[in-house]
């Protein structure tokens, strides 16, 4: 076996490695989404007056965010065929990841929701306005911006976390990886591949997190310049 | 079979399993404070080629996937005739990967220091060593400790992935279980449990311990 970089084969399994690096893309967006409104569904149990909904709701997600997405993903994907719920690997995948980061998004809007001045709040109360119209038109506006940071921090990390995927067997950029290593049996360059296309990925999108967080910061005044 | 049969039966390996976890758990936390340490205090120096060294060491871990750093560990540094064996390349990948996100927390700790502490250490004509040694890391632990506790936890949930790279942990066991009975609910669900006892009830309690130990030596009894 020839030892060192291959540049021949490099270029032979780049197209193969540019479609796979599609479906990681469209795995981590499509999680993305499920977990934006898993978000929402858990931050609802959380600020329901009921005392009882918001114990269990803390508990489910103190659950979920202890335990690794690993398993979770073999959880979904074995146990729920048992009950007669036959899923395809990508449901599976995009509903674990969707309820594992929908707990930490939650997090997010709830961290935000409370960086809203209680004063807006007693502003509202004493114009008269509906809850509905509060939420619509003073608080939401006000919390998006807070909460722009965070949510851009869990997109690079479910995309970073798309090659769990690759175990229950979606056919992501890890998992084209894997695939062509063990049938050529060469794993340097298709190892490498995938951490440089993650690098050329995450970091940008990281850059533009931080970027907008700083734009958000000034915004609300935070840095005066 | 009923939960207590699979219980009789296959405990004691997925026990055995929870040790290795518990043992890369604690491997790779000891490696990756260190290096937080080191790379947060490199992050901040002065000297331009030091300070783009942990830089980019920084960038290059977070902006990768943990499994893809772990696979690289495992098959392709044998390439370049570097062999670690399962355990070792798990723990070093883990403690490689959670040291570039403790270093940024180091790093904020350190800035958060108040200013005055820094002009009073220099008013006392400390060197620059001392100073970061007596004076402002003693400092940082109240500060960092909380988001370290947060990173620590995902690092227990990250242990798991050293299961795909044949170490024999709790995740492996489970796996193999699985494979020879499909008891998929059983054995999945008594792996979650376990991982979320020992977070729960083991690791958070100890580092929120490590919290109020720290405070109180800065002389906050309450935080």
């Amino acid at each position: 076996m020839e030892m060192g970089w291959r540049w021949d084969f490099t270029i032979e399994i780049l197209p193969q490695m540019a479609i796979a690096t599609l479906n990681t893309i469209l795995a981590a967006g499509v999680g993305y989404a499920i977990a934006l409104i898993v978000g929402l569904i858990f931050l609802l149990g959380q600020r329901t007056p009921s005392k009882i909904i918001n114990w269990i709701n803390r508990e489910i997600v103190e659950f979920i965010r202890s335990t690794p997405l690993l398993i979770q993903l073999f959880f979904v994907y074995f146990v729920l065929p048992q009950f007669g719920i036959t899923l395809s690997a990508w449901v599976c995948g995009m509903i674990t990841i969707g309820l594992h980061f929908g707990t930490y998004l939650s997090e997010v809007y709830r961290g935000a929701l409370e960086g809203v001045s209680k004063t807006q709040w007693e502003a509202c109360r004493a114009l008269n306005f509906s809850t509905l119209y509060t939420y619509r038109r003073i608080v939401l506006p006000q919390a998006f911006p807070i909460a722009i940071p965070g949510m851009g921090n869990y997109l690079v990390g479910i995309f970073k976390d798309t090659p769990l995927l690759s175990t229950i067997g979606v056919a992501e950029l890890f998992h084209a990886a894997t695939a062509v290593g063990g049938y050529n049996y060469r794993y340097l360059e298709p190892y490498t591949l995938v951490g440089v296309i993650f690098l050329t990925l995450s970091i940008p999108a990281a850059m533009w997190v931080r970027k907008l967080e700083n734009d958000v910061n000034k915004a609300q005044g935070k840095i005066k310049k | 079979m009923t939960y207590f049969e699979f219980l009789n039966e296959h405990g004691i390996t997925l026990l055995l399993g929870t040790v290795t976890t518990v043992k890369v758990l604690v491997c790779s936390m000891i490696l990756y404070v260190i290096i937080s340490m080191i790379f947060g205090l490199m992050r901040l120096s002065k000297n331009v080629l030091i300070q783009g060294l942990a830089t980019a060491y920084i960038e290059f871990f977070r902006g990768t996937s943990l499994l893809v750093q772990l696979f690289w560990a495992y098959y392709v540094l044998p390439f370049f005739g570097i062999s670690l064996e399962a355990f070792t390349a798990g723990v070093v990948a883990l403690g490689l990967n959670f040291g570039a996100y403790g270093a940024e927390i180091v790093r904020a700790g350190i800035l958060a220091v108040p200013k005055g502490q820094w002009e009073a250490a220099h008013a006392l004509n400390f060197s620059a060593a001392k100073r970061i040694k007596r004076i402002i890391i003693p400092q940082i632990f109240p500060i960092i400790l909380p988001p370290a506790a947060n990173l620590t936890v995902e690092l227990l949930k990250a242990t798991a992935l050293v299961a795909l790279v044949t170490v024999v942990d709790l995740t492996f066991e489970a796996k193999q279980i699985n494979s020879i009975t499909w008891l998929s609910a059983q054995c999945f669900g008594t792996a979650l449990l376990i991982y979320y006892v020992i977070a729960r009830f083991a690791l958070v309690p100890f580092l929120r311990w490590l919290e109020v130990l720290a405070a109180r030596k800065v002389g906050k009894e309450r935080i």
